[in-house]
């Protein structure tokens, strides 16, 4: 949930990047920071296990300026992708006001992709939300992997695959070289922040 | 959207006094009244801690959530009450109402035993509050 502090006139909203592991999560909020570091007043945090990999989630919090008086704070986060860790993805989850879903574009990761979409969804519902309500966007990263021969999906099949009925918005992208990263975040605080001017008066 | 939790701004002044009497004045470092979200209600702090109040709410919503889940392992409902000792500084985390936490950090010169007795009475003021 979006928390409003009408004192300070300070909305804080939760973003947070969804996806299988090693699908470039943490590569994307790491992206940010080094792309908007005059924004984030911050360092970023992060949880990780020895071999590098999220162990908790990432944190980058980053403020967009005022909407009708009020300073909007976005908070990203990232969950830890690797299947064992559900019960940390789920706690992530918890107040959640936005989605992004970071597919892997790799041929090999095909089925991974559809697994993890599906226990997003089922962690939405842990808590009482359905993935169609929740404003969300599809990135499919990776693409630069194209360029150096190794077999990737196609738009199309990853468009099938995650994206048929949910017809959220989508960008192709890659993380590492910072392709469509700030425009897959634009996208999502919109749809985001959208739902919110009509609550602040 | 949803907005489970909202405050008047008339509430969020009651709290901070309450805090500022309770806490501040005993002589803790600062106090956060967090959800379990990781969003921070109210900050207060005695004019000499510059914490990053924001990653530490959102370090201590998963800390929580976690130990919560290790609570269910041995049979517990929860751990309503986390303490970590540093060396100079300590955290003391207590559930004020399902959703709320309350994070103090204060450094040696406050007991803990005195500072879980002021922290039951705040939440005690807090509860009336929301």
């Amino acid at each position: 949930m979006a928390l409003i502090n009408p004192k300070k006139r300070e909305v804080q909203v939760k973003i947070v990047y969804y996806g299988p592991g090693r699908g470039g999560k943490t590569t994307n909020l790491e992206y940010i920071n080094r792309k908007f570091k005059k924004r984030i007043l911050n360092e970023m945090v992060t949880v990780k296990t020895y071999g590098d990999r999220t162990l908790f989630f990432d944190f980058l919090p980053f403020d967009i300026g005022e909407i009708k008086g009020h300073s909007i704070k976005i908070q990203l986060y990232t969950v830890p992708g690797q299947v064992k860790y559900n019960a940390t993805r789920r706690l992530v989850l918890r107040g959640v006001d936005g989605i992004v879903f970071v597919a892997d574009s790799m041929d090999l990761r095909r089925e991974m992709n559809i697994r993890s979409l599906q226990n997003l969804k089922e962690n939405l519902e842990a808590f009482s939300k359905n993935i169609f309500n929740i404003p969300l966007v599809m990135q499919y990263n990776k693409r630069d992997l194209a360029d150096e021969g190794i077999p990737i999906l196609s738009e199309e099949t990853l468009q099938k695959d995650l994206n048929s009925r949910l017809n959220a918005p989508y960008f192709p992208a890659s993380a590492i070289r910072g392709d469509n990263v700030a425009a897959t975040m634009k996208k999502i605080i919109a749809l985001t922040v959208s739902s919110l001017r009509k609550k602040l008066q | 959207m949803d907005f489970t939790i909202d405050f008047t701004k008339e509430q969020i002044e009651s709290i901070e006094d309450v805090l500022q009497q309770e806490l501040i004045d005993l002589g803790v470092q600062s106090v956060i009244l967090m959800d379990l979200a990781g969003n921070v209600i109210v900050n207060l702090d005695n004019g000499h801690a510059n914490h990053d109040v924001f990653s530490l709410a959102a370090l201590a919503a998963g800390n929580y959530g976690a130990v919560s889940a290790m609570a269910n392992i041995i049979g517990e409902q929860e751990f309503s009450l986390l303490f970590h000792k540093g060396e100079k500084e300590s955290i003391h985390f207590s559930k004020v109402v399902e959703d709320l936490l309350l994070l103090t950090i204060f450094n040696r010169d406050v007991s803990l035993g005195f500072l879980r007795l002021k922290v039951a009475e705040a939440i005690k003021r807090i509860q009336t509050l929301i």
